[in-house]
């Protein structure tokens, strides 16, 4: 019963809610303010959302490998640019204990021309051996059968619809037929895969179609081994072994590694994340400008009414709190419209661009962590101002 | 409303007068810039008494009141104010002072975004230990005394300049102060709302046991006073005891 009565007595002590008071006895300014609020934090989401929107959609393919090590090239610096190495190498990890199984990876991207308007435009086309595991989604064994057939192709039914309407022809049980790099393939069955930053739709086919669509491939070169190991394996150990007993012509990576290799690629070598990051800055600014002018002729216009408070016998703190407490009721009321506004706005980029682009708790936190502080500074700005309340200069 | 001014005045003192000023100085400006305001005054208010000040424009009326109402700091000569002295006191026992002190405005000086009730309750909001509802309920209580019953829920805006007078009244006196200190509380108000106010001020004062000194250039209500005291060029020049004057009215 103690913490009841505590709040008990908290609650029958509390004042009258002046900030709250303040701001509701003034709609116009209340609107402009968390108009002001909710852009900024509308601009953060978006921009953070396309950002790690961006950056999680370069790794769509990459998170679908069945893979415990990956082998790379040296040389490949992302997925658009991949180079080959020997697929012996990928052999000779056979011969370590823990390795289980491997699979060796075709990977280009190609030009695939739309069977309805006839253009073209490059997609991600991977080759591999029909029988060999590829991605952990089981499904994908029962479909790959039909790749021996050589000229077979699957078709990523995620792709963007500029390749043509691929996926509904084929359900219509049409049969689809279209060229890459000018050869004729026949698309023989549907995945789900998702498109990437790099990509706008992939497709899966058999090495040996793969080698004819691309006849220049040095013969026995690969650009992406997959290596699975033996249950309870230390994988961080089998990578440190074999990356120490192969030669330097390939670099092994864990899955995880692998996948911050793309998006490292994204984040370093282009500007998206400083783009999006000071798109996400002009917004805080904004923001913070608008608070500030705010809270700022909110205090000016009331500062006789501050200065007769003080007079009364009310503490200085008294009234920094309340001009406190009108940046915190800001930017929690300026927050709630945002955040909804932000989920409706992901849904629409979800649709318009297959960018995997969502809210999660991490970006829903750290954008009203930063409405927080743009309107509790604005506020301390602010609270300047009441040391020009006098109260000897109000009689 | 008709209270004894003599059973007040005797009521019992708690260690002296409300208000004590010996050779109270005040410049305004520094350097050449530098102008004396109050010349040595000495003045004693003491509890339940009612003192008007009156004097010509820019005499130091005001200057005098900002002075005893702890919101200037004293520069020279000794000001007590409920026991305590002022000269060299510091920010925060002025604050605190100024708790026990109700001050009425020329303007109203309510604040615009809260209800007359609200207003009132800014006043008893400074009454330690109290409730919510206790505090409100003391407002309530105020605006009645000070026949505003029906208008708890206005916001200044919608009312009229003697209401807003009154709701300023009901706010000084819910903090239960023991000096009130008021600045020409009528000059806003037409002669017979400016009467009433300055009798309900009064009666409402004395029901408190509460001291009072009023700066007024108003003759109409110069006989509410227990004491006129003029003022001419920063120095008191006379003092009136106007009790045998009242007594004889009442
Ligand atoms: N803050 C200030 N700075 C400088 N001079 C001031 C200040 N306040 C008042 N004065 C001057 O001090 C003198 C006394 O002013 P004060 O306001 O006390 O007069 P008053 O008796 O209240 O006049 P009124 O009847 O017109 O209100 C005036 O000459 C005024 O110009
Ligand atoms: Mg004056």
């Amino acid at each position: 019963m103690q913490p009841l009565a505590a709040l008990a007595s908290l609650w029958s002590s509390r004042r009258i809610p002046m900030s709250w008071l303040l701001l509701t006895r003034q709609p116009a300014r209340l609107a402009v303010a968390l108009a002001g609020i909710s852009f900024a934090g509308i601009l953060m989401f978006m921009q953070f959302g396309f950002r790690d929107g961006l950056f999680d959609a370069s790794v769509t393919i990459h998170k679908l490998f069945d893979a415990d090590l990956v082998l790379l090239s040296p040389r490949s610096s992302s997925s658009v640019s991949m180079a080959g190495f020997p697929r012996r190498r990928l052999v000779q990890t056979l011969a370590d204990p823990d390795v289980a199984g491997i699979t060796p990876v075709h990977w280009s991207l190609l030009l695939w021309r739309n069977p309805q308007t006839r253009a073209t435009r490059s997609l991600l086309t991977l080759g591999f051996e029909p029988d060999d595991p590829l991605f952990t989604d089981p499904s994908l064994a029962a479909k790959s059968q039909v790749l021996t057939q050589r000229g077979r192709v699957l078709f990523d039914e995620l792709s963007r619809p500029e390749f043509g309407p691929v996926a509904e022809w084929f359900r219509q049980g049409r049969q689809v037929e279209s060229e890459i790099s000018g050869k004729r393939v026949r698309v023989a069955g549907l995945v789900a895969l998702g498109t990437s930053f790099g990509a706008d739709g992939n497709l899966l086919t058999s090495s040996e179609t793969y080698l004819s669509l691309l006849p220049d491939t040095p013969p026995g070169s690969i650009e992406v081994g997959l290596i699975r190991l033996r249950p309870g394996s230390d994988v961080a150990a089998v990578q440190r072994r074999l990356q120490a007993a192969l030669p330097q012509d390939v670099r092994v990576y864990t899955k995880q590694g692998f996948i911050n290799f793309e998006m490292n690629y994204w984040r370093d070598s282009t500007s998206i994340g400083f783009i999006f990051t000071l798109g996400a800055a002009m917004g805080f600014i904004v923001g913070c400008v608008i608070v500030y002018q705010i809270l700022y002729s909110d205090v000016s216009d009331h500062l006789p009414e501050y200065a007769t408070l003080m007079a009364m016998g009310y503490r200085l703190s008294t009234l920094l709190g309340v001009v406190a407490r009108e940046g915190f009721f800001l930017a929690i009321l300026g927050y709630l419209p945002a955040y909804a506004a932000g989920e409706g706005l992901y849904v629409l980029v979800r649709n318009a661009t297959n960018l995997p682009v969502g809210m999660d708790t991490a970006r829903a936190v750290l954008v009203f962590a930063l409405i927080l502080v743009m309107c509790m500074g604005s506020a301390a700005l602010a609270m300047r101002r009441l040391a020009d309340a006098d109260p000897a200069e109000i009689f | 409303m008709s209270v004894d001014p003599l059973a007040t005045a005797t009521a019992p003192q708690q260690g002296g007068p409300s208000v004590a000023l010996r050779g109270l100085s005040h410049w305004y400006g520094s350097g050449a810039m530098e102008r004396q305001v109050l010349q040595g005054i000495d003045l004693e208010i003491h509890p339940g008494e009612v003192v008007l000040l009156t004097g010509p424009s820019g005499c130091g009326k005001t200057t005098l009141l900002t002075l005893v109402g702890a919101l200037r700091q004293v520069q020279e000569g000794s000001v007590r104010v409920l026991g305590q002295e002022l000269l060299d006191s510091n920010r925060r026992q002025r604050q605190r002072l100024r708790r026990q002190i109700g001050m009425i405005f020329q303007g109203h000086n309510l604040l615009g975004f809260l209800s007359a009730e609200q207003n009132v309750q800014m006043g008893s909001d400074l009454l330690p230990d109290l409730g919510y509802r206790a505090r409100r309920d003391q407002a309530r209580e105020w605006l009645r005394a000070v026949g505003l019953g029906d208008h708890l829920g206005k916001l200044p805006h919608d009312l009229s300049g003697g209401q807003k007078q009154r709701v300023a009244i009901a706010r000084a006196l819910a903090s239960h102060p023991r000096l009130l200190l008021a600045d020409e509380p009528t000059a806003a108000l037409d002669s017979r709302s400016g009467r009433e106010v300055v009798e309900l001020l009064r009666g409402l004062a004395r029901e408190q046991g509460c001291a009072v000194l009023m700066v007024t250039h108003d003759p109409r209500i110069l006989d509410v006073a227990d004491r006129l005291v003029r003022m001419e060029d920063g120095c008191l020049q006379e003092q009136e005891d106007m009790r045998p004057l009242v007594n004889a009215t009442a």
